[in-house]
């Protein structure tokens, strides 16, 4: 009844190919964007939108990246961090070295050289596949946590490794209190989010999407696998870069080369599983899913008035995160995405039984 | 000459821990298929389990029960996760794994603690002088991986013969060749799993008995696994003797490496190297060095 599709009819080729063809999608979409960019800034507290919002915004916005590479191409990626980290180191060289340089130009810049390294770590994929290629990819992993802690010129000299970033300024604004770097980030993944949501609808998506499901096939009807499996590693280490850039400058502040390590990739990947594979609403449900759970695990004594000491509460916390997940991929393999689409489908008899 | 000679040696001695984690990976991902991304966690588990049970009985006696809490274990993963898992995706098992893995993780440190335990195997440590009259200033090699490089040879030794000879290890080798045919002859699968998975708690429980008696048992060996798995797609997911020959290789390539080109890129470089080398060996052979040929249809 709710979300039923009776009556819309697509009379013109362009209203066939639009990305949300159904309205009441397109009203969901357009309230959600309202709640999120008018009444989240006005009613959240700055804890709320510090703590929680911000980093679920960016790692929505690294999930969704990995999403293009793992979701759509079916190239398994370990290396993500390695991505963000390169996107986070280079945005900082290109902001210290280039002084008053826009920081949107910097972001791109630094999104461009981690699509740079992708397609150099990518480059094993053309050869190797599935458990394989996931493995080689941890080469990116590891080798990257080891040049930026080995160079010194990559951290411009900093004699602890860890660097600080400079002030953040767009259009005159400083990016500095919770609600402009809310703001800021939510701003960057909805056009990030709109441009894969395109991508994956349109020609290059589908290449990557027949890449994925049997690429000897995809070969055979004249996909070329090579650049789509190269164009989804760039796109993906694009998105994943400037996610790592906003990482370091907008939630750490100051940060080493341990916080982009291989627990963020393994993260990211849950991510990705959890909320759903190929699908752009499971990257950001999967993300809210992983920011919160720790969060929620972390208050659960407290709240059942139970005393426990902080190593306990983290051993237990390692516990039921791996339960959870075990759980979760023998409940619903397929993500979040598919309980949303399932509920999709529900409400359009809901509340008639017929 | 006799430095290079003994950077070899223990080049070739942490190669044969590398080959032993990589050898639970490729026993598990035979028989089951699953990836199993908790070999570390469950190294450091076992290694957890024997050192606190050490504390209160001979060593013989710990080792015994540490492998029967690990029977356990690999019982209730395949009544509780793998079973339903059945036909999923390569990547939603590999996640299961690591689900596993922080289960272990947790509930090893919260049952046994989380300090650095030693494990006392009485094992000798005192180096051996051998060689010292062909070359000058001779060979110095640690007794004690000595007798860790033997024990680990006698484990793969008895492994291979239980493979080959008995009829359960014909049984495993059935269903790691083809999972449906061996299930119409009346394998039972699961079954089958559960042993397959004791084994690799097996080789887990020696792998973090050597280690630990080296270095103490603590939380850092769980990350041991990641220096198995460049192991393991170098020697080839599918191969045992893959696994065993690409640990030497790693083993002898890392410490070489950092020795010889350490100084000149920074040292540290451990930590990659290996990675390099299963890169450009996959490049030259996809399916790693002695894994089974993979072949397309369309």
């Amino acid at each position: 009844m709710l979300y039923r599709e009776n009556g819309q009819f697509k009379t013109t080729y362009v209203s066939d190919a639009q990305i949300f063809p159904i309205r009441q999608d397109r009203w969901f979409i357009a309230v959600a964007l309202l709640v999120a960019f008018v009444a989240v800034p006005m009613l959240g507290s700055d804890y709320l939108l510090r703590a929680l919002l911000v980093p679920f915004l960016i790692l929505a916005l690294a999930a969704l990246g990995l999403n293009v590479l793992v979701g759509y191409c079916g190239q398994i990626s370990l290396g993500t961090g390695a991505f963000m980290a390169v996107g986070a180191y280079a945005a900082f060289n290109i902001m210290v070295r280039l002084p008053g340089i826009p920081l949107l130009v910097a972001l791109v810049l630094a999104g461009l050289m981690a699509a740079e390294a992708g397609m150099v770590f990518g480059l094993p994929s053309l050869r190797i596949r599935g458990l394989y290629l996931a493995v080689a990819t941890l080469a990116a992993q590891f080798f990257s946590d080891w040049m930026f802690a080995h160079v010194p010129w990559l951290t411009n000299d900093s004699s602890s490794g860890s660097v600080t970033a400079p002030r953040l300024q767009l259009f005159g604004f400083g990016i500095d209190n919770p609600v402009r770097k809310y703001l800021f980030c939510l701003a960057i993944l909805c056009v990030l989010a709109l441009v894969v949501k395109n991508l994956v609808c349109g020609r290059k998506g589908r290449e990557w999407m027949a890449t994925r499901d049997m690429d000897v096939a995809a070969g055979v009807i004249g996909i070329s696998p090579m650049r789509a499996k190269l164009s989804a590693f760039a796109v993906s280490s694009f998105i994943t870069g400037i996610a790592g850039a906003l990482w370091a400058f907008v939630h750490l502040g100051s940060w080493e080369p341990a916080a982009f390590n291989i627990d963020v990739s393994l993260k990211l990947l849950f991510m990705i599983i959890i909320g759903g594979l190929g699908s752009v609403m499971g990257s950001l449900f999967g993300a809210a899913f992983i920011v919160l759970l720790p969060i929620f695990l972390n208050r659960l004594p407290g709240l059942l008035g139970v005393q426990a000491s902080t190593s306990l509460v983290s051993h237990l916390e390692f516990m039921t995160f791996g339960v959870l997940i075990v759980v979760f991929l023998i409940a619903e393999p397929h993500g979040m995405a598919r309980l949303w689409s399932t509920a999709k489908n529900k409400l359009r008899l809901w509340p008639f039984p017929h | 000459m006799g430095f290079l000679i003994e950077t070899a040696i223990a080049g070739l001695m942490s190669g044969v821990l590398y080959a032993l984690i990589a050898l639970g990976f490729v026993l598990i991902y035979k028989a089951s298929g699953v990836f199993n991304f908790a070999q570390g966690a469950m190294v450091l588990f076992a290694a957890l389990a024997m050192a606190r049970l050490q504390e209160h009985m001979p060593w013989p006696l710990a080792f015994l029960l540490a492998f029967a809490i690990m029977v356990v274990l690999a019982w209730l993963v395949e009544r509780l996760v793998l079973r339903h898992l059945v036909n999923q995706e390569g990547v939603t098992l590999l996640m299961a794994t690591l689900g596993v893995a922080y289960f272990l993780e947790g509930l090893g440190q919260m049952v046994w603690g989380d300090d650095i335990y030693p494990i006392d195997l009485g094992l000798p440590k005192q180096p051996t002088l051998v060689l010292d009259k062909l070359i000058p200033g001779g060979i110095l090699v640690s007794n004690e991986d000595l007798i860790a490089a033997g024990s680990a040879a006698a484990l793969v030794a008895l492994l291979t013969l239980f493979f080959q000879k008995s009829g359960v290890g014909r049984a495993l080798r059935a269903v790691a060749d083809d999972h449906q045919a061996a299930q119409s002859i009346g394998i039972p699968l699961s079954r089958m799993w559960v042993i397959v998975w004791s084994i690799a708690g097996l080789v887990a429980l020696v792998t973090g008995m050597i280690w630990g008696s080296k270095l103490g048992v603590q939380f850092s060996l769980s990350l041991i696994a990641l220096k198995g798995l460049p192991v393991v797609i170098l020697g080839g997911l599918t191969s045992v003797p893959g696994a065993i020959v690409g640990g030497l290789i790693v083993g002898l390539g890392e410490k070489l490496a950092e020795v010889y080109l350490g100084p000149m890129l920074g040292g540290g470089i451990e930590s990659w190297f290996a990675y390099l080398l299963a890169l450009t060996v996959l490049l030259i052979r996809p399916q790693g060095l002695f894994g089974e040929r993979i072949i397309d249809r369309v």
